[in-house]
């Protein structure tokens, strides 16, 4: 389960004030910038994106530029996306709790 | 209903936009494919929305070019065939295969140009799975794209051009840097005065990067080598050894790299030869000065030819397309082509004695303590991978991701494969060469499991 | 320079049938040289499936299957790994009615057998095993038999026999046997010449060349099944499955990938190389979503595929030669070798050291082809095999 309130790893310079994108983390709500990709909204919220597979250790993306697949996260329907090259979308849910785990 | 295409061009950066706009000059139109959201590749990368930022702003001193290839890129859009948000995820008799929007879709092709660009090089060590260290490109894109910095308070850390860069383009947006920590000695810079000659704009401006951190207050240090990172959940901290001095610094994040690595996949799949390149310390696809393959119809261009640079870049995708041109039958200006294949060998000269003022960091793995993790997708330590070796006697790479698991994982050892192709070659006393290369396979990339044929 | 070698037992191929002789040879206190013209167990034997499963077997290959039920849980003794093996179960799913009945026919027939298999209807299977979705008209259970990691056992195998004593020569093709007075001769890699008492052809889906050496070819093809591997899931998969037909079968191993298989790549020029093809690897997936909605939302990481021998009986050759004596074959396995392999070595063994083996092997014996005209060479296996 991610420490998803921790504190926020990215800061924002420039777009701070552009349109509100809301989007929930395990139902949490918070809001992205338009323009965000989900990488960028989650990061400039929370900690982490995702646990590791094999040691459970906290991960959050690494390349941002779709390289290195580190940043997988999860959408409460079972589609999992690339977080760095996804654009956000309004009302995108993601979860933490791996799909398919229930 | 497979469509077959007389040129694709895979990839829209520097590269890409110059291959596309010669073929077009020639009356052709070519099928552009890019993985992004919009054309420009890593270097002239756009954000996704207007945020307010100049050009200037963006792309400091490649201001004009970046502004002046988008523009081009534009005007080029009506005699192309331009397909963004696509994923050339395989290649196999003459036939691209292509994902976009969980559609998988194939392509014939008579030619093919590959611009395939570059990922940044990495090494492992402690703490570099942690949530705040990126790669150096990361941090740049995040500035770049997004308007973000990666953390509060960065350390810069790791060797190549792009490291000044970046830590100055942070200062510049107002971000924290705590350090900029080159793994080279000082000395190295010294090579830079023999690069004058070559482009006295390119290294100066990157000598500027320096001399302009240091006057903002930012600490460099030389001949560095990280120790490890504080914090468990994500960066506290940096602790690295300058010399026979050991250092920590307060941070909240990290962005490292030692210069880039071409995606060569598709070429792999594509059934090119490869040529050692000592420069890179890795396999490429063998190409001559215009970039034509062994493999009939199939040309590179760019860094995923070997690392040379966006102006470099600019140059290749012109003659590949040029070479294109000539093959096909058509009239090449074969002077134009004579002068960009001598422009390209200057750039490659320059990239030579670039490479010796920001070299790769040989005795890495003196340092570096066996339970890191070297693959961060399957998490497999240095150490398992250094026994595995010497369990089997192993001497080749695929070998020893067969038996040690490491590049098995979703990026297919882009992160990895420098890093393991190292330790077994020093583990066994070998030269790089001699230990082979890891293959490409399909999908370079991963793709939806839900993926469906077009039309199905 | 040559360098010589003389060995009781010179084994060309070091898949796992190779590997697991040379082991079982030198533990019968015989010396051995294994050779093989890349990696031992970097074809067929390392990059399978991974299926270990009696059930679907021909009847007469059941004894054989059996012998290797035994040896499989005892890795670790001999080859000091588990490999990933785990008597997990192995599914069998019938599509339609008509191929329930040929599951139910089969429960019947091989009763003897002690497989233990249990039928389920479309709806009751459905219940047992809640992740199946999709058209399922039955199932057959096999409890005990399971998967195994192909890319650790079968270099361990290897490696067992080398610090057992075998002598190995990877990177060593033979390209020269004839049988001597006392023996055989070989010619091997740049500069070995080998001489041995006993020679076993284990060269897989190259070993109808040395066959055809010693005046008995085989009408032995390739096929290069295609395989699909997933990112690594949550657990949800405890059996390996396959579909009566062999279009589909499918594993998660327990690092959570999910392995997929079903059709067929092809050869590269190189045909030591062989590439999976995307049309069936698509098929595949599309299998996968229909009988796992589960994995909707999932990524596939990697294609790949392997070369392997197959038969026109779908049965391998495993026994002496019919024209040579001191030759012994097997190959051909047909897409199904993995869980047959060590006790193929172990009968092997059995033939070197006492001129027999318990376990039945005449319907594998190579003069079956004897009278068969060349043009089968040629022909490729239409119907789709069981290959897991
Ligand atoms: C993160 C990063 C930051 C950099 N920053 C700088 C910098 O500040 N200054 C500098 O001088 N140099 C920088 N470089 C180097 C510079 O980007 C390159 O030298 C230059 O862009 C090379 O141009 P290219 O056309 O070869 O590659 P790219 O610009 O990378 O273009 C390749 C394109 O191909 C697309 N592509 C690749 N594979 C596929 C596929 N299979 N299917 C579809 N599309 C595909 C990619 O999406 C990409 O758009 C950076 C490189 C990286 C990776
Ligand atoms: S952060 Fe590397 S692929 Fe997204």
């Amino acid at each position: 389960m991610a420490t998803h309130h921790s504190r926020p790893q990215f800061q924002r310079h420039f777009r701070r004030d552009d349109a509100h994108i809301p989007f929930t983390i395990d139902g949490t709500a918070y809001s992205g910038r338009r323009g965000d990709t989900v990488l960028v909204a989650i990061m400039s919220v929370t900690g982490q994106l995702r646990r590791s597979e094999f040691t459970s250790e906290p991960r959050a993306g690494f390349c941002l530029i779709g390289a290195c697949q580190d940043c997988f996260v999860t959408l409460a329907c079972g589609t999992r996306v690339r977080a760095c090259t996804t654009p956000l979308e309004a009302h995108m849910a993601f979860t933490t709790r791996e799909s398919g785990n229930e | 209903m497979n469509e077959t295409a007389s040129v694709v061009v895979v990839g829209a950066g520097p590269a890409g936009i110059c291959a596309a706009k010669a073929l077009v000059a020639a009356g052709l139109r070519p099928v552009v494919i890019d993985e992004g959201l919009r054309a420009g590749g890593q270097i002239y990368r756009r954000p996704l929305v207007d945020d307010g930022r100049s050009a200037t702003d963006l792309y400091g001193s490649e201001a004009a070019k970046a502004t002046r290839l988008h523009r081009e890129f534009d005007a080029l859009l009506p005699s192309i065939d331009y397909r963004p948000q696509t994923l050339v995820w395989n290649i196999a008799d003459n036939q691209l295969h292509l994902t976009a929007n969980g559609v998988h879709q194939r392509i014939g092709f008579q030619n093919l140009i590959l611009t395939t660009g570059a990922t940044d090089r990495v090494l492992p060590f402690p703490g570099w799975t942690l949530p705040g260290v990126y790669t150096l490109g990361a941090a740049q894109t995040a500035l770049k794209a997004q308007g973000c910095t990666i953390g509060k308070r960065v350390v810069f850390l790791g060797s190549g051009p792009l490291l000044y860069l970046v830590a100055w383009q942070y200062v510049k947006a107002g971000g924290d840097v705590a350090a900029v920590l080159d793994t080279a000695p000082f000395a190295a810079k010294l090579n830079l005065l023999s690069a004058i000659r070559f482009d006295p704009r390119l290294v100066l401006t990157g000598m500027s990067y320096a001399a302009r951190l240091v006057r903002r207050g930012v600490k460099l240090h030389y001949n560095v080598r990280p120790t490890g990172v504080d914090g468990s959940q994500h960066v506290e901290g940096l602790n690295f050894k300058s010399g026979a001095k050991t250092h920590s610094i307060a941070c909240d994040a990290v962005a490292y790299g030692f210069a880039l690595r071409a995606e060569t996949q598709l070429a792999d799949l594509a059934g090119c030869p490869f040529r050692f390149d000592d420069r890179d310390r890795t396999w490429l696809p063998a190409t001559d000065d215009a970039g034509r393959t062994s493999c009939k119809g199939i040309y590179l261009a760019g860094d995923g030819s070997g690392i040379a640079g966006a102006d470099a870049a600019e140059i290749s995708g012109e003659l590949a397309a040029l070479a294109v041109i000539q093959d096909s039958g058509m009239a090449a200006d074969p002077r134009r082509m004579s002068v960009l294949a001598g422009a390209r060998r200057r750039k490659a000269k320059l990239r030579d004695i670039l490479e010796k003022a920001f070299p790769f960091p040989q005795n890495w793995f003196d340092q570096i303590p066996g339970a890191t993790t070297l693959c961060r997708c399957e998490e497999i330590t240095v150490s398992s991978v250094i026994d595995t070796v010497h369990g089997n006697d192993l001497r080749e790479l695929n070998r020893l991701k067969a038996l040690s698991r490491a590049g098995m994982g979703r990026c297919q050892g882009r992160m990895c494969s420098a890093a393991m192709a190292e330790i077994l070659a020093s583990t066994q006393k070998l030269k790089l060469p001699e230990i082979g290369r890891l293959r490409a396979q399909a999908p370079i990339k991963p793709l939806p499991l839900s993926l469906h044929e077009a039309g199905s | 320079m040559t360098r010589r070698f003389s060995a009781d037992v010179a084994i060309i191929g070091g898949g796992l049938v190779g590997s697991s002789a040379a082991l079982a040879l030198r533990l019968a206190g015989l010396s051995v040289i294994l050779m093989d013209k890349g990696f031992c167990g970097a074809q067929a034997s390392g990059v399978n499936y991974g299926g270990v499963r009696r059930q679907g077997r021909p009847m007469g290959q059941l004894p054989l299957s059996q012998r290797a039920h035994q040896i499989w849980p005892q890795l670790n003794a001999l080859i000091g790994i588990d490999g990933e093996y785990q008597r997990s179960g192995h599914l069998k799913l019938a599509r339609t009615p008509e191929d329930f009945a040929k599951l139910e026919h089969y429960a019947e027939t091989v009763k003897s057998f002690g497989l233990d298999l249990e039928l389920y209807t479309g709806a009751m299977a459905k219940a047992r095993f809640p992740w199946l979705s999709g058209n399922i008209a039955g199932a057959s259970l096999c409890p005990d038999d399971g998967q195994a990691n192909p890319r650790l056992v079968s270099p361990a195998f290897a490696k067992a026999a080398r610090d057992a004593g075998a002598i190995v020569l990877e990177h060593t093709a033979v390209h020269a046997a004839v049988h001597t007075n006392d023996g055989f001769a070989l010619q091997a890699g740049a500069d070995c010449e080998i001489t041995c008492r006993f020679l076993i052809n284990s060269a897989g889906a190259w070993a109808n060349k040395i066959a055809a050496g010693f005046d008995e070819p085989a009408p032995l093809s390739r096929i290069y099944p295609s395989m699909v591997v997933t990112e690594p899931l949550a657990p949800r998969l405890p059996v390996s499955l396959g579909e009566e037909g062999g279009g589909f079968y499918c594993r998660q191993v327990t690092r959570g990938n999910y392995i997929m298989g079903g059709g067929r790549g092809y050869a590269l020029a190189d045909p030591d190389f062989s590439r999976p093809s995307t049309t069936a690897a698509l098929s595949v997936m599309k299998r996968a979503t229909t009988l796992f909605p589960h994995l909707a939302g999932a990524h596939v990481i990697r294609f790949w595929s392997g070369t392997e021998g197959q038969l026109p009986d779908n049965n391998p050759v495993i026994g002496p030669s019919g024209t040579t004596p001191g030759l012994f074959h097997a190959f051909g396995f047909c897409g199904a070798g993995f869980q047959v392999a060590p006790a193929v070595g172990a009968i092997l063994c059995d033939l070197v050291t006492s001129g027999e083996t318990a376990t039945p092997i005449d319907a594998f014996s190579i003069e079956r082809f004897r009278n068969m005209s060349s043009q089968h060479n040629e022909k490729k296996g239409t119907h789709n095999e069981m290959v897991e």
